[in-house]
């Protein structure tokens, strides 16, 4: 009996890489909460591994966690959505080949009796009164932040600089009223859900969860809103080990076009309306490049 | 309420059909958990017989801090293995993050201290007359710890016991150090139960969380019927 239960446990020579598929590759991506609770990733490595001899591992964190990784050279490869970090890291040398592949908007969902009167607002308006009536204690007016550091709560923050407010003396431990989840952002939407709050997200997991949620898209319009997807290596230099034949492929990949058109038409027939915008086309709309959106890395 | 009959159904539903996702999930926590369990039953025994017959100083100090390491917080011991074997920490060239390897390293510290100190208990439980009985018949070093083991035996399968169920049974260090990463194979994955019910019940899939659980729980049902048996020869 207990030599069963040793030879049960006994495994040794299989944990590490599958000999059967030693020469397949592994790449790791370390993205954001909301790229893979919309499972567009999930759908995308499938495509990638039939055509690559490549296994796509996807480690999904926030955006913070997701530049640390990247910068400890944990990952090959950052998928993130928050311009002014991604600036930084690659001016630090840790990332390079950054290549947008796709956008779209960020969007301020709560109960659909809207207790603090913000449909249809301009975002720093809508902000400035959720603050507004949730400091004086106006009964329903309370907001979840991702509080986690995210390419979400970065621009969360912004929004509230946007309306005038310093965010950590301002909003931050301000009240009850202003609630940090620390969480992904489908969670922190079944966490506002609970509380029948009003929170910021991504209009793509927004939609992915829609089904199971009773809250409504209150605030959808203004720049401030555009919400762009990045992917960029991990700079080889400072990493020589890093496996970047497989990342080039991969953000090669992204742009390329027949990828651009499974991202504009991920989620249609399921949500009715696309998760994401390709970023292909709409380069000037959304304020990068041309070289950025097309140019594959050589 | 309704929603843990849901579960339950979705349990019966998804071992009945063999889920392969389940399955796999599944045979993966065993696989992790066992392994971390033997290793860490192969270091605690002698290393908790050895500290139970040594005499030194600061002996009493040492089970002290094993003790007290019992209330390691596994989200701690996540961190601490993922400073290690990050590719910036000392291990960084093994290339361990991310993989079920790492995953059986942190199990295994983590059930180390818990493991030696049960075994530290379950030694100086033996009755001392048992002991003097066998230096009386003049037993080697090596027929002595033999014979305190075999009558210690019931109390060390308890805390082979233990240490499986803790090992299982953990979320912070798996997350940390594995990632929660679901690849198309069964290696590069890092999925386990407890993991998978974490990300499951943040995505508000009640039921399928709740299945998850009795999956796990049935198989620490297993496992346990099996060391009790032992237990009991």
């Amino acid at each position: 009996m207990v030599a069963f239960l040793l030879i049960c446990g006994c495994t040794g020579t299989t944990i590490g890489p599958d000999p059967v598929s030693a020469e397949k590759q592994q790449l790791r991506i370390a993205t954001t909460t909301s790229l893979d609770d919309t499972k567009l990733l999930e759908r995308l490595s499938t495509i990638f591994e039939e055509q690559y001899n490549a296994e796509v591992l996807v480690v999904s964190a926030g955006t913070g966690k997701a530049l640390e990784y990247g910068q400890r050279g944990d990952v090959d490869v950052l998928m993130v959505h928050d311009r002014a970090r991604e600036d930084t890291f690659l001016a630090d040398g840790y990332g390079t080949n950054r290549r947008v592949f796709a956008y779209n908007y960020f969007v301020l969902v709560g109960p659909e009796s809207d207790p603090a009167g913000i449909k249809n607002m301009e975002p720093k308006q809508a902000f400035a009164t959720i603050r507004e009536k949730g400091m004086a204690g106006e009964s329903g007016v309370t907001f979840v932040s991702r509080g986690d550091a995210s390419g979400t709560h970065a621009k969360e923050q912004a929004i509230w600089k946007a309306a005038g407010l310093n965010y950590s003396t301002d909003v931050q431990g301000s009240g009850d009223w202003y609630l940090e989840a620390g969480k992904g952002m489908g969670a922190t939407l079944t966490m506002t859900n609970e509380k029948q709050a009003y929170t910021l997200s991504d209009i793509g997991t927004y939609l992915a969860y829609k089904g199971d949620l009773e809250l409504a898209t209150l605030v959808d319009e203004g720049d401030i809103l555009l919400n762009v997807y990045c992917a960029m290596q991990i700079n080889p230099e400072k990493y020589p080990d890093i496996n970047s034949t497989v990342a080039k492929d991969w953000i090669n990949f992204m742009i390329s076009d027949d990828v651009q058109k499974e991202i504009a038409s991920f989620g249609v027939d399921k949500y009715g309306q696309p998760l994401f915008y390709a970023a292909q086309n709409d380069w000037e709309k959304i304020g990068v490049t041309k070289a950025e959106v097309t140019d594959p890395i050589l | 309420m309704y929603e843990i009959i849901e579960g339950f159904l979705e349990a019966a539903r998804l071992i009945i059909t063999l889920d392969p996702d389940v399955m796999a999930i599944a045979a993966r926590s065993i696989i992790v958990s066992f392994t971390a369990t033997i290793f860490a039953t192969l270091i605690a025994v002698p290393l908790g017989a050895a500290i139970n017959f040594g005499t030194f100083p600061g002996k009493r100090s040492l089970i002290n801090l094993i003790q007290t390491l019992y209330a390691l917080p596994t989200v701690i011991v996540g961190l601490l293995i993922f400073l290690l074997i990050s590719r910036v920490g000392p291990f960084g060239s093994l290339r361990l993050l991310f993989t079920p390897t790492a995953m059986i390293i942190a199990q295994t510290v983590l059930i180390l201290p818990i493991m030696t100190g049960l075994t530290i208990s379950a030694l100086s439980g033996v009755d001392p007359v048992i002991r003097d009985t066998l230096y009386s018949l003049g037993a080697t070093r090596l027929q002595f710890l033999t014979n305190i083991m075999k009558e210690a035996r019931f109390a060390i399968l308890a805390a082979v016991a233990v240490g499986f169920g803790r090992a299982i049974s953990e979320v912070g260090a798996a997350i940390l150090v594995g990632g929660n990463i679901m690849a198309s194979s069964f290696m590069g994955s890092t999925r386990v139960l407890t993991t998978a019910i974490s990300l499951e019940t943040s995505m508000g899939n009640i039921p399928q969380s709740i299945a998850l659980g009795i999956v796990l729980l049935v198989i620490a049902l297993g496992v346990n019927l099996a060391i009790t048996t032992v237990q009991h020869r």
